[in-house]
């Protein structure tokens, strides 16, 4: 059961180490949307989108059905979700101290030319 | 003579990607808009490091921030929280300082659990890009330790129940 589970989570954060597809959760958040649609959305071909939507369907995060000739898909599990709330929190944090570095190293490379032109 | 020509040049802000490569291993990445040796020096000189560590937006403020940047030297960070009675202390030891590509520090304020951090500076261009690695000594600790909050481990908690509910479902 362990094993399972450990199987499980690795599968789930596999499958959020790639942009395409976290970008997929995060749209599936907002409304359900075909295979086609998300294609579309990622410009993609919907080879490419249904391996994606695969990956996150072996992780448990999605789940799809297929009604006459469309696949829909929707988020999986909830609590799931939290992953993903997890690692976005811990990403605006860094984003937002990143936002400060930015400010810090501008304003070293203003002085660094004030002092280039000083020595010339 | 174009300086003042690109000093204004592209505000567009880096994009900040967050991947928890392995059970054990986080990854923050991000470029900045200049060369490492600047961003080097924004991270190993105090004065410059506690003007962005703490963003003003987490209602965070520092105490104190004491960077002793060589190999062995020690760094104490000191904040206090609205929502917290006392003061929290960030600690460790720097285990490799290599100007202006490499850090590598301990985050001892965990006990044992604390992961290691090594932050790398490449240079793009005359950009950087900013690598930082954390690696943890288990994967509990990784789950215990993201945000440093008692929350996380029981979101992991209520997700190892409903886990193991799933499968016992489908089995």
């Amino acid at each position: 059961m362990v094993q399972y589970i450990g199987t499980r989570l690795d599968a789930s954060f596999a499958a959020l180490s790639d942009a395409t597809r976290r970008g997929v959760l995060e749209q599936l958040g907002r409304a359900d949307a075909s295979i086609t649609d998300l294609a579309e959305k990622f410009r993609m071909t919907l080879t490419g989108m249904k391996k994606h939507v695969g990956v996150l369907e072996q992780a448990g995060l999605v789940t799809t059905e297929k009604v006459g000739r469309v696949r829909t898909c929707r988020l999986g599990l909830r609590r799931l979700e939290e992953e993903v709330m997890w690692i976005e929190s811990y990403r605006q944090l860094w984003d937002a101290r990143f936002d400060e570095l930015d400010e810090v190293v501008e304003e070293l490379k203003r002085k660094e030319r004030v002092d280039g032109r000083r020595k010339k | 003579m174009d300086a003042g020509r690109n000093s204004q040049a592209n505000p567009m802000k880096n994009r900040t990607s967050v991947e928890r490569k392995s059970e054990r291993e986080l990854v923050v990445s991000r470029i900045i808009n200049a060369p490492p040796r600047i961003v080097f020096e924004a991270w190993t000189k105090a004065e410059l490091f506690q003007r962005w560590w703490v963003p003003k937006s987490f209602g965070l403020t520092l105490l104190s921030c004491e960077l002793d940047v060589r190999v062995g030297g020690v760094y104490r960070l000191v904040f206090r929280h609205p929502d917290a009675p006392e003061p929290m202390a960030f600690h460790g030891r720097y285990l490799e300082v290599v100007p202006p590509s490499r850090l590598v520090w301990t985050n001892e304020e965990a006990g044992d659990n604390g992961q290691v951090t090594t932050v790398t500076f490449e240079e793009r261009g005359d950009r950087t890009l900013l690598v930082m690695h954390d690696l943890y000594p288990s994967k509990e600790a990784l789950d215990a330790g993201s945000g440093s909050t008692d929350g996380m481990d029981e979101t992991f908690n209520q997700l190892d129940e409903l886990l193991a509910g799933l499968s016992a479902e489908r089995s």
